[in-house]
């Protein structure tokens, strides 16, 4: 207490035994203005940094082909037909579209992945044990159970109206859950008809 | 009395370890900072959980923006005449014969001009080529599809060299761009692309995610 009574004094007013009060100020460096600029650097090396850096995604297309038996072919029980319409809509449909079309559904954004893993799960409860399929997957240093889906085939089919977003985001789908064979296929006539008509009866929220 | 000179003495902070934080935060920033490379195309990619880096080398990006407008660049840091043979190549499958200075400017510069205008677009160093409004490389009509060109140059240019291809879209623009910029490579037997995304958060808690870090950690383990 004394010592701070002594500081104090000294430091604020006139009255002055001067050596030691002159030292001790002298040990104290102002550090505002360097604290000033040290945090004008890291805000300006924050804003320009790039944390972020952007990511690649595969995508293999398969060749065009007339040929028949260059064709991947799919069975109906394990197939799920996604479309992809304008104002992030999505239109689904699983094995073959019925003629009335009572199958076709529609679908947004955030169900999407509760229906894909629906229909994976249904296709991997019918799965009858493939020796050849396990053999080969063994061989390759895969997981055996990637076999169990080997029947599950989800097309994606982007109309012309969907955006690029919508496309990434289908296709991030199949990687986030873990969809071995899916394609991005062109939209049939018939199904861009029932999209059309659904679009026009449902009224736009 | 003494009510006075507390307060007076609490004014005065010991400021070095906030200095010290403060130096240790900005030196990391400075390490970490890779400054963005100037973009005269705003592009906002959309987001997936892939977690592959983009290559720097050897790679042809083909960019699509908000308004469906198709650009062409190359990333060949190391070899930069490679650059300039695409060029070179693509102007010539129209009978135009570029200057050495107009190559020059295309090799680190974002391109999307109809063949018929690459030459008075490319008269403009790197740095005024931002300024410049560009139509985009026409591609939806597959008549007039001039990405076939410019693909089928940079296979040439790359040739015995491993080339990948990149296509950055903006999450706004349209599909049937993407598609005409696929069956552009398509038609050059091109089968194998890498999307731009930015990183994006694996979701948790469905199985099928919980199944995907099993597989992982086995995968470290070995």
């Amino acid at each position: 207490m004394a010592s701070l009574d002594t500081g104090d004094g000294g430091g604020g007013h006139k009255k002055g035994p001067g050596v030691k009060k002159a030292k001790k100020l002298n040990t104290r460096v102002d550090m505002t203005p360097m604290v000033d600029l040290a945090f004008l650097l890291i805000t300006f090396f924050i804003f320009t940094a790039t944390m972020n850096n952007p990511t690649t995604m595969d995508l293999n297309m398969p060749k065009d082909t007339d040929k028949k038996d260059e064709l991947t072919k799919t069975k109906q029980s394990g197939a799920l037909t996604l479309m992809l319409g304008k104002d992030n809509h999505i239109f689904y449909y699983e094995g073959e579209l019925l003629p009335d079309g009572s199958n076709f559904k529609t679908a947004s954004y955030s169900q999407v992945r509760d229906i894909i893993i629906k229909k994976k799960r249904e296709v991997e409860a019918s799965y009858v044990r493939d020796p050849a399929c396990e053999a080969e997957k063994q061989n390759a240093g895969k997981p055996i159970s990637l076999c169990k889906q080997k029947d599950f085939f989800v097309m994606i089919k982007p109309t012309d109206e969907s955006s690029y977003k919508n496309a990434v985001d289908i296709l991030d789908e199949m990687t986030i859950n873990k969809v071995e064979r899916y394609a991005l296929v062109k939209v049939a006539d018939t199904e861009m008809d029932l999209i059309k008509a659904t679009e026009a009866s449902a009224p736009k929220q | 009395m003494p009510s006075v000179k507390i307060p007076k003495k609490s004014t005065d902070t010991d400021m070095t370890p906030f200095v010290d934080i403060g130096f240790l935060i900005l030196s990391f920033f400075i390490m970490a900072t890779k400054f963005k490379p100037p973009e005269p195309v705003p592009i906002v990619t959309p987001n997936s959980v892939n977690s592959t880096e983009l290559p720097e080398n050897n790679a042809v990006m083909i960019s699509i923006d908000k308004d469906n407008k198709v650009y062409f660049s190359v990333f060949a840091k190391k070899d930069p005449a490679i650059a300039d043979e695409i060029v070179r190549n693509v102007a010539l499958s129209r009978n135009i014969t570029l200057s050495d200075a107009e190559v020059k400017n295309f090799r680190n510069s974002i391109t999307g001009m109809p063949v018929n205008k690459l030459k008075g677009y490319l008269a403009y160093p790197a740095a005024e080529q931002s300024k410049i409004k560009q139509d985009g490389i026409p591609v939806l009509d597959s008549a007039t599809n001039e990405l076939v060109w410019w693909i089928a140059a940079s296979e040439r240019a790359f040739a015995g060299q491993e080339l990948k291809y990149l296509i950055k879209g903006d999450g706004e623009s349209k599909y049937p761009t993407f598609k005409a910029v696929v069956d552009a490579l398509k038609r050059n037997d091109k089968l194998k692309y890498n999307l731009v995304t930015m990183p994006e958060g694996v979701p948790g808690n469905s199985e099928l995610d919980n199944y995907n870090r099993e597989v992982q950690r086995l995968g470290t383990k070995k």
